[in-house]
C-alpha cells in the first residue's frame, strides 16, 4: 500500500512538472498548420536581435559570476575562519535581494548613480553595464553565497589554511590553490544559477535600457504566438544544459568524488 | 642560549588564562613532548610557536631570531595536524611539492626532493594518489613529508596519532621518531597519552592548567614526579595514607607498620597525615626478597591483560593495584583471597604536596 502511494506520488508530481512542459513544447512545434515543424526555433534563431540580447545577456552573465566569485568566495571563507559569530548578520544580508523587489534595488540605483549624481553610472552605457553587473550580483547573492558556504563546509577551512600557512603560503594562494579548488563545484552550482538569472531577468535590464535577453523575451512575448514557447524551451534547454554541467563536472572531479 | 626559546609566554582568550608563564628552551634536534590533559595550554603552546596564536606576553625566539610577532608563514616552521590536513584537491606529491613551489624552489629540484621524501616515509610509488585514496596512517605519512619537505627549522606535531587505530599509532611513532632523529630536527609533540609520549621524547614537559608541572627526561619525569599532578597523570598510581612516626628517621605508620622511607627527614611534624605513592610495578603480590615492607591484602579485582595480569587488592581500605606477569601454568589468583603484598620502601614516593 505504501509503495503504492509512493508511486502514485511520483507519478503526480511527474505529470504536475512534464504536462506543461510537453503542452509548451508541443505548441511551439505547431506554426505550419496541420503538422509539426521546427520554424518558430528557426524564426527565434533567425532574428538577430536574438543573437544580440542573448551574447550581450552571456557577456554580462560572465561578469556577473566573475565579479559574485571575487567577492563571495574570499567573504564566506573570511567568515567562517575569522568570524564565525557574523555568520547570521551575513545570511541576512545576502537574504536581502530575495526581499527587496528587483524595481526598488533599480529604482535606487538610477536615483544614487544618475547623471546629476556624485557617480554618474548611467551617463554611458559602459556605466549602465556596470551598474546593471552589480545589480544582477546583487540578484544572484543568495544563491552564490549559500552554494559557496555549503562548499566550505564540506571542508575544514581553519586545519587546511593553517597547513598551507605553516607551509609558507600567503593569502591569496591559500584562496587560489587551496580553498577556491576544493570549492569549484559549488561555485560552478553557484555560478549556473547566477547564468540561469541574467539569461531570464526583464526588470532591471528594462528599467536601465539596456538590450539583454530578458526584455527580448517579453517583446517577443507581446508580440508573437508561437515564437514565445520556442524561446522558452531553448531557456529550460540551456537551464537544464547547466545542470549537466555542473554533475559533468562533480563526477570528474576526482577529490569532489572523495568527499561525497 | 637553546635553539628554541620560549621565554614567560602567556596566553589569554577573554579573562581566561590559558598559558602562563611558560617558559622553556629545546636545544637542536631534541624531541620534546607537551603533555597533559585537555585544556591544559599544550596545543596553545604549540599553536603559539607555529605563529597561529599571537602571545599575550613572553618571547618565542628561534636560532637567536625573535619570532614572536611573525606571520606563521614567515617562520620555517613545518607542522602536523590531527586531522591530517592534507590539500584534497592535490595528489601525494602535489601535496609534498606545495611548500617548495611556495618557494619557488626550481621544478627539477622539487620533484628530487618529492621523490626524497616520498621514499623516507616508504610510500615512493604513491605519488600519483589523491589523499582519499589513502588509508589514515598513509595519510599522516604523507603529512609528515609535505611538512619536511622544505626543510623547515623546527618540526611541531599537534596529536598526529590521535585519529589512528593502536597498531598503526604505535608503528608510526617509531617512524617519525626514526625520521626525527635521522634528520636532527628541532620538534615538539604535543599529546594527552603518556605512553606516547614516554616511548619517543627526548624531554616531556608536564602541563596543567597553563603551567609546566615538571619539565624532564621519560625516566625522571615517571619515577621522580615532583608533584602529586605529575605522579597521578603519568602512569598508574597507588596513594597510601600514612601518619608520621619520626620525621627525622623518615619513619611513618602504614596499615599498623612503620615503614622507614628512604628519604629523611620527611617535610611534616610527628603524627602528620602523608600520603605515600606507589607504581603498580613495584608492588609484589606475596612476599619477595629485597621488598621489606608487607601488608596484609585481600584481593579486590583481576584484570587480565595478555602479558599482564593487574591485580587490585584491599590493604586496609585502600585499593592497591599491582602487576604480575602472566604465567601459562598458573591461573590468576581468585578474587577474595587473603594474602599479603610486599614492597620496597626505597620505591615509596613521598608526594611533596600531601
Amino acid at each position: 500500500m505504501k509503495r503504492l502511494v509512493a508511486w502514485a506520488a511520483f507519478i503526480g508530481g511527474c505529470l504536475y512538472f512534464l504536462l506543461p512542459l510537453v503542452g509548451m513544447t508541443e505548441f511551439s512545434l505547431k506554426m505550419r498548420r496541420g503538422e509539426y515543424s521546427f520554424d518558430a526555433y528557426a524564426r527565434v534563431f533567425g532574428d538577430p536581435r536574438f543573437w544580440e540580447t542573448f551574447g550581450y545577456s552571456l557577456t554580462l552573465a560572465a561578469a556577473t559570476i566573475a565579479f559574485g566569485v571575487l567577492l563571495v568566495v574570499p567573504t564566506a571563507y573570511w567568515v567562517r575562519l575569522k568570524l564565525p559569530q557574523a555568520r547570521p548578520v551575513i545570511e541576512f544580508i545576502t537574504l536581502l535581494p530575495l526581499v527587496i523587489p528587483a524595481i526598488v534595488i533599480v529604482f535606487g540605483y538610477i536615483r544614487l548613480y544618475n547623471t546629476s549624481s556624485w557617480l554618474p553610472l548611467t551617463g554611458s552605457a559602459f556605466g549602465t553595464d556596470i551598474l546593471l553587473t552589480m545589480g544582477y550580483a546583487t540578484l544572484a547573492l543568495p544563491y552564490m553565497y549559500r552554494a559557496v558556504d555549503t562548499g566550505l563546509r564540506t571542508i575544514d577551512v581553519a586545519t587546511l589554511t593553517e597547513a598551507a600557512q605553516s607551509l609558507g603560503a600567503g593569502w591569496f594562494t591559500i584562496l587560489a590553490r587551496i580553498i577556491l579548488p576544493n570549492v569549484l563545484v559549488a561555485v560552478l552550482s553557484g555560478a549556473f544559477l547566477t547564468l540561469a538569472i541574467v539569461i531570464g531577468e526583464f526588470t532591471m535590464a528594462a528599467l536601465l535600457n539596456r538590450p539583454a535577453f530578458g526584455p527580448f523575451m517579453q517583446l517577443l512575448g507581446a508580440n508573437r504566438a508561437y515564437e514565445p514557447p520556442a524561446l522558452a524551451v531553448i531557456a529550460f534547454a540551456i537551464t537544464w544544459g547547466c545542470m549537466g554541467l555542473i554533475q559533468l563536472v562533480t563526477r570528474f572531479s576526482k577529490h569532489e568524488r572523495a568527499k561525497a | 642560549m637553546a635553539f628554541l626559546e620560549l621565554t614567560n609566554l602567556e596566553k589569554t582568550f577573554g579573562s581566561n588564562r590559558v598559558v602562563k608563564d611558560f617558559s622553556l628552551g629545546i636545544e637542536k634536534g631534541e624531541f620534546v613532548s607537551l603533555l597533559g590533559p585537555s585544556g591544559c595550554g599544550k596545543t596553545t603552546v604549540l599553536r603559539m610557536v607555529a605563529g597561529f596564536e599571537t602571545p599575550t606576553a613572553g618571547a618565542i625566539r628561534i636560532d637567536g631570531q625573535d619570532v614572536t610577532g611573525l606571520r606563521a608563514n614567515a617562520r620555517n616552521i613545518g607542522m602536523m595536524f590531527q586531522a591530517y590536513a592534507l590539500f584534497p584537491n592535490m595528489t601525494v606529491a602535489d601535496n609534498v611539492a606545495f611548500g617548495l613551489k611556495v618557494k619557488g624552489v626550481p621544478r627539477a629540484e622539487r620533484e628530487a626532493r618529492v621523490a626524497e621524501m616520498l621514499r623516507l616515509i616508504g610510500l615512493p610509488e604513491m605519488g600519483g594518489r589523491f589523499p582519499f585514496q589513502l588509508s589514515g596512517g598513509q595519510q599522516q605519512r604523507v603529512a609528515l613529508a609535505r611538512a619536511l619537505a622544505p626543510r623547515p627549522r623546527v618540526l611541531l606535531l599537534d596529536e598526529p596519532l590521535s585519529a589512528l587505530d593502536a597498531k598503526v599509532r604505535v608503528s608510526l611513532r617509531n617512524e617519525i621518531r626514526e625520521i626525527q632523529r635521522e634528520l636532527g630536527i628541532t620538534t615538539i609533540f604535543v599529546t594527552h597519552d603518556q605512553e606516547e609520549a614516554m616511548s619517543i621524547s627526548d624531554r616531556i614537559v608536564v602541563m596543567n592548567g597553563g603551567i609546566a608541572e615538571q619539565v624532564g627526561a621519560p625516566f625522571q619525569i615517571y619515577n621522580q614526579p615532583t608533584t602529586r599532578f605529575v605522579a597521578n597523570f603519568v602512569g598508574t598510581l597507588n596513594s597510601l595514607s600514612a601518619a608520621v612516626v619520626s620525621p627525622e628517621a623518615g619513619q611513618v605508620e602504614v596499615a599498623g607498620q612503620v615503614v622507614t622511607l628512604a628519604k629523611a627527614p620527611i617535610p611534616a611534624r610527628k603524627g602528620d597525615r602523608v600520603t605515600l605513592a606507589l607504581r603498580p610495578e613495584a608492588v609484589r603480590f606475596g612476599r619477595e626478597a629485597g621488598r621489606e615492607v608487607v601488608l596484609p591484602a585481600t584481593i579486590a579485582e583481576v584484570h587480565f591483560l595478555g602479558s599482564v595480569i593487574r591485580l587490585t587488592v584491599d590493604v586496609d581500605g585502600t585499593m592497591v593495584a599491582l602487576d604480575t606477569f602472566n604465567r601459562p601454568d598458573q591461573p590468576p589468583p581468585p578474587i577474595g583471597l587473603d594474602s599479603e603484598i610486599s614492597f620496597a620502601a626505597a620505591d615509596v614516593i613521598l608526594l611533596s604536596d600531601a
